[in-house]
């Protein structure tokens, strides 16, 4: 069955069917997409309302670096400075850093991926949106009466004893929206495990699909851990329940403990779909099969299972006993390797190929830099004496930021561009897009790069005032900020316009192997005209004997066909 | 603007910390250089349509070749770890007589005490080459202790005692911030660390407001508050002689050992039921609702103060 290559057959050849519905236009009402269970349009509805949070998120901090162009505290009162990185820290965590690539690109694409019609309970789906939108409201509603201030980590005795702000409305909207991760990762390993189209065996999975896949399992076990965390915290502030109050035998230690628990999973909940999804832009791009696919598939479990049990890392300097520092200095390390193993097999994934650099591309070499540049500094925080130092500084907040933003956002911009002509059927304008990559890179290492240096010479985070010494890196990071911020803005100008006038994308622009590239773009209700067969593995650019041709763009084995 | 001032290391073990970074910066960019020049390399040599050879890849590239990058990266990270890590934690390091400082943290302040009752706020002044042993509680939110001339940070939490001992080798002002977000004014929450000569630093207490000692000041406590009814060596109550017992290991009823140092007599006070000596009933009432953490650091004071049969006052 492995004979169906190219040659004989491949989606786009197949003559175009307009009459068919697809997803977009199948009811237009918006009653149609409120109660829709189609994947795709559920996947565009996380897109949406995470959009609106990155922009809330973003709009807070951008207002608080604002005010950190000078070292007095001038523009905003310290009360709403707090506030306003609390709101950034709890917006871009859970309401655009965890759903971001999982609930859009996952809802989209996984079924598409594995020639499923749909994930396995459509309407469980649209309940996790559901579930998305009501924690929303509580956060909306607790920014409304005016915020709270604890930052996202919520510590006790703080949050829960000394603090005059909206604490608990804040918590029982990451609390439900908790839920609406735990149930799309459920939904994605049912999915996975019992929809995949005939052919796609495991070391078929697109490696994409495997990172949603451990994320999934991430998200299961630790987020009801963050539940009854914030949970415990919420009754000690209600109902004077003493957890975590010393003074009657609780101990704020037990929070940090439970809280890191899930926060430090949560990091790879947020960075392995961003790894899963570079791995597809670099084997489409490089025209090469991926170096190393099962050990790229090793290394993402081996990441979701070492994940949860470095969380002490968090506390070397809270008051953890030495020896637990030690056995978490030493896990953090463990748990770097799988991470360069994936650097070094995206490098090696370049090697011998046939090389463009699309917007996708640039995103994702971008992404390689950052993602190294954060995982490197990772190793100096897993480094007692210099984490002794720099814990609590912008060297943290430097360090966190290359990865969640560097890492995760820059891959949600190549998934992004990669996939547009897919989701919407439109080719969205190139110079814009290589424009905005690079604007975004560049922006983005002015922000950053200055705050290791100010961290390591000591300048605290979450500071409203600050030492006049440091103000250079400060001035730096606002002028980076600013960038930064506009080359956010302009793909909404570019990609909202060619979803009206951009040119056809036709099914398959990238020529990509990808199962999701041989249907209609944007593709029917339920995702193929007929039942996908899977008979080749991803990334297929050229015969294993051969390697890709130095000049012709042709794929050579898609990974199957439908019908 | 003094950039040259950022990176001062003002104690021993700065410099240290200072190296370890320099050799972890080092490692990071040899890697980060690996990465990037490949990347750039392959990106330039393989571009599309370049002439480059293609085809398979060198048998070099082998499943071997993916374990022996795999061994090298796990080999060379653990290598960091003992390296640089395990070393200064492993190696418990004697402390020569330090010079015990009292610190109480609040929303949103620095409150100092001196050994000899000198007290001041969000300034801490020290004597050159002297090692000291911060301790520390907090009296609401957690806090933090850092000073990043001389590369220390430690939490400071509620109903807990924490300890951070430094050695300052270089005299001047240097920040003190608070590095735990700790609420509204948390950026206000800085401070002075002013490193004296031993000389000004000695002359520098001697002329500070005077008031009575820790240990006096706990003496006075351990009165009032009716320890000494039944500690009294000759009260008629079977209770422990105190004389003496700081730093000692106590035998308890349940076979354990401990040393009594500050948490385990600060434990005996509010948690008399935790740890019974051998041979004593365990009658002692909780002062958990009775005294405070000020008090309590008075009393830790007066017992350390305590020599073995020395002559009590009646």
């Amino acid at each position: 069955m492995s004979d169906v290559t190219a040659d004989t057959l491949r989606y786009s050849d197949l003559p175009p069917v307009m009459a068919t519905p697809n997803y977009l236009t199948h009811g237009r009402t918006l009653g149609s997409w409120l109660t829709a269970t189609d994947h795709k349009r559920i996947g565009l509805l996380y897109a949406f309302s995470i959009t609106i949070f990155f922009f809330i998120g973003s709009i807070a901090i951008a207002i608080d670096r604002l005010d950190l162009l000078t070292p007095a505290a001038d523009l905003v009162s310290d009360d709403t400075y707090n506030k306003l990185f609390t709101l950034h820290g709890i917006v871009m965590v859970w309401f655009f850093l965890i759903p971001s690539i999982p609930a859009t690109f996952g809802n989209f694409f996984l079924p598409l991926m594995i020639g499923a019609k749909d994930v396995a309970f459509p309407r469980l789906n649209l309940t996790s949106w559901y579930l998305f939108i009501i924690g929303a409201c509580f956060t909306v509603a607790c920014i409304v009466a005016g915020g709270v201030d604890t930052g996202w980590t919520f510590y006790t005795p703080y949050s829960s004893q000394y603090s005059h702000s909206y604490v608990a409305a804040a918590a029982a909207g990451v609390f439900i929206t908790g839920f609406s991760s735990i149930l799309t990762g459920l939904n994605f390993i049912a999915t996975t495990h019992m929809l995949r189209a005939p052919g796609m065996s495991w070391f078929r999975l697109p490696l994409f699909v495997w990172s949603m896949y451990t994320t999934s399992a991430v998200m299961i076990l630790a987020t009801p851990v963050l539940a009854i965390t914030l949970f415990l915290m919420t009754a000690e502030r209600l109902f004077d329940i003493p957890i975590f109050d010393p003074s009657q035998g609780g101990d704020p230690l037990l929070f940090q403990h439970l809280f890191w628990f899930y926060s430090h999973p949560a990091v790879y909940i947020m960075i392995l779909p961003a790894m899963g999804l570079i791995s597809e832009v670099f084997t489409c791009f490089a025209r090469r099969r991926v170096f190393g696919y099962a050990a790229m598939v090793y290394a993402l479990t081996a990441i979701a299972v070492i994940g949860f049990f470095v969380w002490g890392h968090h506390m070397f300097v809270a008051g953890e006993s030495p020896f637990a520092n030690l056995v978490f200095s030493f896990l953090s390390f463990i748990v770097a390797v799988p991470s360069a193993i994936k650097v070094f097999n995206w490098t090696a994934t370049l090697y011998r190929g046939q090389i463009t650099f699309e917007s996708p591309m640039l995103y994702a070499l971008g992404f390689l830099w950052l993602f190294t540049v954060g995982g490197l500094t990772g190793l100096f925080l897993a480094t007692i004496p210099i984490d002794i130092h720099v814990t609590d500084t912008y060297f943290v907040v430097a360090h966190f930021h290359y990865i969640m933003v560097g890492g995760t956002v820059s891959a949600f911009f190549a998934g992004l561009h990669y996939w547009w002509p897919k989701i919407t059927g439109r080719l969205y304008h190139e110079a814009w897009a290589r424009f905005a990559a690079l604007l975004m890179f560049f922006g983005f290492n002015l922000t950053f790069f200055p705050q290791f240096i100010m961290g390591y010479a000591g300048m605290p985070r979450r500071y409203h005032a600050y030492a006049p010494e440091f103000q250079i890196f400060h001035v730096l990071s606002t002028a980076g900020a600013a960038v930064l911020g506009a080359a956010y803005l302009m793909p909404v100008g570019y990609l909202i316009w060619s979803a009206f006038y951009g040119d056809r994308a036709g099914a398959n622009p990238w020529q990509a192997t990808g199962l999701e590239w041989q249907t209609d773009s944007p593709p029917p209700k339920d995702n193929f005209r007929a039942p996908p067969v899977i008979t080749a593995a991803p990334y297929e650019y050229h015969t294993a004997e051969e390697g890709p041709p130095s000049h012709e763009r042709g794929l050579h084995n898609v990974q199957g066909t439908a019908g | 603007m003094d950039l040259g001032n950022l990176f001062v290391e003002a104690s021993r073990g700065a410099a240290e910390v200072d190296t370890d970074f320099l050799i972890l910066l080092l490692i990071s960019l040899l890697i980060l250089t690996l990465v990037v020049t490949l990347v750039l390399v392959f990106a330039i040599r393989y571009r599309r349509g370049s002439p480059a050879k293609r085809g398979l890849l060198p048998s070099f590239m082998s499943h071997e070749f993916e374990i022996g990058w795999t061994a090298a990266t796990a080999f060379l990270f653990i290598f960091i770890f003992w390296w640089l890590v395990a070393p200064p934690r492993l190696a418990g390091s004697p402390q020569t007589p330090a010079l015990q400082i009292q610190i109480y943290a609040k929303q949103w302040m620095w409150k100092v005490e001196h050994p000899n009752g000198a007290r001041e706020i969000n300034t801490l002044h020290l004597p050159l080459n002297t090692p000291v042993h911060l301790v520390m509680t907090s009296q609401d939110v957690i806090h933090s202790f850092y000073v990043p001339a001389f590369r220390v940070k430690h939490d400071v939490l509620p109903e807990r005692v924490s300890v951070l001992d430094f050695y300052p080798t270089q005299t001047g002002t240097f920040h003190l911030f608070c590095a735990e977000y700790c609420g509204t004014d948390h950026s206000q929450m800085t401070g002075d660390i002013i490193v004296m000569r031993p000389e000004d630093y000695a002359h520098w207490r001697e002329v500070q407001p005077q008031s009575d000692t820790l240990a006096a000041e706990g003496e006075a406590l351990f009165h009032s508050l009716g320890c000494s009814g039944c500690h009294d060596p000759a009260s008629p109550v079977h209770a422990p002689d105190l004389r003496g017992v700081y730093g000692q290991s106590v035998p308890l009823q349940d076979g354990r050992h401990v040393v009594a140092d500050d948490a385990y007599i600060r434990d005996c006070i509010l948690m008399p039921q935790l740890n019974v000596p051998a041979g004593y009933p365990p009658i002692m009432p909780s002062f958990a609702n009775v005294v405070d953490d000020s008090q309590i650091e008075r009393l830790i004071a007066y017992i350390r103060s305590l020599r073995p049969g020395q002559e009590l006052p009646k």
